[in-house]
């Protein structure tokens, strides 16, 4: 036991969770306190002691999938064999479905889809599970040795379900079971929401019998490092999967809280200000009059002016978005935050963010209705910034910051780099944020190394945690 | 209270006592007799911080039962509850200890006027000194805070450190100390160390990062919302002249919410207020027209309120998260 918890450990390590000896001496400890047969107790003792934060708790549970998957009672190597019917109720109960009774003979793909259907609408687990585990062995095609995590074998045994179809024929049949036949709108949401979680139950139990699979195939250190995904405050912007998007929008909003808060009381306990002759005298008191202990005033610094002047085209969008959600979550930090997107074209969209009290709609609505192509909608860092300084470059003072958020990648357009120094020697700061790695800067088309120079800063932002790095930087 | 030498533990786990509960389902079971339905993590959690003497820091969202759970802990292990509120500016004096100065203030006062009424003895004066130091920094001029307080205790106590998030992070150092030795040094008196390790809870509501230094020293127990079939038991639990089908209603209606992007889910608390208005105004099953009329019990913005209403009206059109999810 004591290898496989170093290992996991380890594991654990590799994926980026900070573990600590003691933590690691606390969990062997706890493993005293559980029985290991139970694996539901196993995994919270080795969360409890080596998880302290739930961002984390993805990466956990992944490791802890593979490296304790093949444990448990229930799943022995030998029902997985495929062929072999995957467990004893579907052949019994299914109503109807003797046809895949026979012994080593495997379902055929309509009375697997109908007992699947049957076996969902009834709620029946643990049929729902021995059918899952068959669906893996007819759909996935999984074969020996192949070095993947996974996901297409997922893919694959999806598709050939039709989930979403077997969801509309679970809803009609709910339908029908009411008298009238007809639903009220409630009722009908209620229904799909229950048979979506089962669904989604379905859906895990593929998942775990694809990776009990690959961990008997390729052994568990293997299949953890395929499996390894990046912490969310590590994604790339850039290079983010449309789950690992979705993760990110819901790491945004408390780290703008938790930024927000670290900021307002740096501001209140930064410096001390003027001596607060009252609230000494009045603490005075308590010594009998004489002054001990003597209060200052708060100070009350300026706030800085922010400018966001943002790309919003292709790859880069999704990283602006995420920069002006952040932005606009502190914004009462700053005394004023105006912003900007382009693609050629330049719109101001500040009246989003002033009007919607919801910054996630304000984002959205900047992709709908901003008014950012000018002619052939590929990005113009040129056109944009001459047309920014034509428009607004009046209202930039000294003390307003200037952020720029793009690749610079210009499409073989003219840079008019001399925007930026004029608006430098107006502005109090400027800086330029690179979602692209730093090596990636001045390959092809992109004219970063012209627009640098005239910046206070250039910033590679990668991900969620250098994004934040800067903006605390910024407002502090 | 002088200081107790003992040896030191087993390399850093300190000596749990007797354990306050049997097993891991001797725990739910006692938890749920006060009212506390606490699923097998939380229960497996709560059960090992006893073993193995750690505090346990509860993380989650607003009204998922983190302080209940600390209280509900205490019912049943029939201890005190000592709880120490954390807020922004909390400090030494209001955690730990502070000295009762306008006691030893009067003290050497009295002192002085026994000194004027008797004839001076001007030679004794440094050792009356002396008397006077020891006598005024002793215990009986201590004013104990809550956490002294949790230590000093004969009784068992469960410790309840609320939102200590709040705290400074500077301010934290204060915990540590308590949290891995269970013990208070006092530079004027020693060291007090508990006679009986304390269950002590914290909590956080994450709104910012605690030290790496306060995480290691505690377990950790993320509490989220409950499932389906929990929280039903919740309500029923908590609100007992519901019927069965309303309480499965109230449930499934708030799940379904909780699948929409609001910017404040509803809370189990608010789960519960919503099923005792609805009790209250005597609804046996709820329709669209009267969950969108009592809404404002669940969600607390006017954004979520609309888009709820729209999402729980909409009629038969599959916007909703659940088949995207799949």
């Amino acid at each position: 036991m004591l290898d496989v918890l170093t290992g996991f450990v380890s594991e654990l390590r590799q994926a980026g969770l900070l573990i600590s000896p003691t933590e690691s001496l606390d969990a062997a400890e706890a493993l005293h306190h559980v029985r290991l047969e139970d694996r539901e107790a196993l995994k919270y003792a080795l969360g409890a002691t080596l998880v302290k934060s739930s961002s984390h708790w993805r990466a956990f549970e992944t490791a802890f999938e593979v490296y304790f998957s093949i444990r448990g009672p229930q799943f022995d190597i030998e029902a997985t064999e495929p062929g072999v019917p995957g467990g004893e109720q579907p052949t019994r109960d299914g109503n109807g479905s003797g046809r895949g009774a026979g012994g080593g003979e495997a379902l055929s793909e309509e009375a697997l889809a109908e007992m699947l259907y049957r076996a969902l609408l009834s709620a029946n687990d643990a049929q729902v599970a021995a059918l899952a585990r068959q669906a893996v062995s007819r759909y996935a095609g999984m074969e020996a040795g192949r070095p993947v995590g996974g996901t297409y074998y997922l893919y694959r045994t999806l598709r050939s379900l039709e989930l979403d179809r077997l969801l509309e024929r679970m809803v009609a049949a709910v339908r029908s079971q009411v008298p009238e036949g007809h639903l009220t709108g409630l009722e009908e949401r209620l229904a799909r929401d229950e048979l979506a979680s089962r669904l989604n139950r379905l859906r895990k139990e593929i998942e775990d019998e694809i990776r009990r699979r690959l961990v008997a195939d390729r052994g568990v250190e293997a299949l953890a490092r395929s499996l390894r995904k990046p912490l969310p405050e590590d994604i790339d912007f850039m290079h983010a999967t449309h789950d690992e998007l979705v993760a990110l929008r819901r790491a945004v909003q408390p780290l703008a809280r938790k930024l927000a808060v670290r900021l307002a009381r740096k501001r209140r306990h930064g410096r001390k200000g003027p001596l607060d002759f009252r609230s000494t005298l009045r603490h005075s008191l308590s010594t009998g009059g004489v002054p001990v202990d003597p209060k200052f005033r708060y100070p009350r610094p300026a706030k800085p002016e922010i400018f966001v002047i943002a790309d919003d085209s292709g790859s880069v969008a999704a990283f602006a978005r995420f920069t002006l959600h952040l932005v606009y979550a502190i914004s009462s930090q700053f005394s004023k935050v105006r912003s900007f997107v382009f693609v050629d074209g330049i719109d101001e969209v500040t009246r989003f963010f002033e009007r919607a009290d919801d910054v996630e709609e304000a984002v959205y609505r900047i992709s709908t209705e901003a008014n950012v192509l000018w002619v052939d909608g590929h990005s113009d860092y040129g056109h944009a910034m001459s047309v920014f300084w034509e428009r607004w470059g009046e209202e930039v003072t000294s003390r307003t910051s200037v952020l720029l958020l793009g690749d610079a990648r210009n499409n073989y357009h003219a840079s008019q780099a001399w925007v930026l120094s004029e608006i430098r020697r107006r502005a109090r700061h400027l800086y330029w944020l690179n979602p692209e790695p730093r090596s990636y800067w001045g390959s092809g088309d992109s004219v970063i190394g012209e627009y640098a120079p005239h910046c206070d800063g250039v910033f590679e932002c990668r991900n969620l945690r250098q994004l934040e790095q800067f903006v605390g930087q910024l407002a502090s | 209270m002088a200081e107790e030498s003992r040896p030191p533990g087993s390399l850093g786990f300190p000596d749990p006592g007797p354990a306050r509960f049997a097993s891991v389902p001797d725990v739910r079971e006692r938890l749920a007799e006060t009212g506390y339905l606490a699923d097998e993590g939380t229960a497996g959690v709560v059960y090992l911080a006893d073993r193995l003497a750690k505090p346990v820091l509860v993380e989650g969202p607003a009204g998922t039962g983190k302080t209940e759970l600390a209280k509900a802990v205490a019912w049943a292990t029939s201890s005190r509850l000592i709880r120490l509120q954390c807020y922004e500016g909390l400090d030494e004096s209001k955690a730990l200890y502070e000295w009762n100065y306008k006691k030893q203030l009067l003290r050497i006062q009295a002192q002085r006027v026994v000194d004027d009424d008797g004839h001076g003895d001007g030679a004794s004066s440094a050792t009356r000194w002396h008397d006077i130091e020891d006598d005024i920094f002793s215990e009986e001029f201590l004013l104990a805070r809550p956490l002294l307080e949790a230590i000093r205790a004969s009784e068992p106590v469960v410790l309840l450190v609320d939102e200590v998030d709040r705290l400074e992070l500077e301010t934290e150092a204060l915990l540590l100390e308590i949290l891995s030795e269970y013990q208070v040094s006092i530079p004027e008196l020693g060291t007090v160390r508990a006679q009986r390790v304390p269950l002590v809870f914290l909590t956080s509501n994450n709104t910012r990062e605690l030290s790496e230094a306060l995480k290691r020293r505690c377990l950790y127990l993320h509490l989220d919302y409950p499932t389906l079939e929990r929280e039903r038991e919740i309500i029923k639990t908590r609100v007992p002249a519901i019927t069965g089908e309303l309480a499965d209603q109230v449930a499934r209606i708030v799940r379904s919410l909780r699948t929409l992007e609001l910017k404040k889910y509803p809370s189990v608390s608010e789960t519960l207020d919503w099923a005792r208005t609805l009790v209250v105004l005597g609804i046996e099953s709820v329709d669209a027209e009267q969950a969108k009329a009592t809404l404002h019990v669940l969600l607390k913005y006017r954004s979520d309120l609309e888009r709820a209403a729209k999402e729980l009206s909409a009629e038969g059109s599959p916007t909703g998260a659940g088949s995207a999810s799949v």
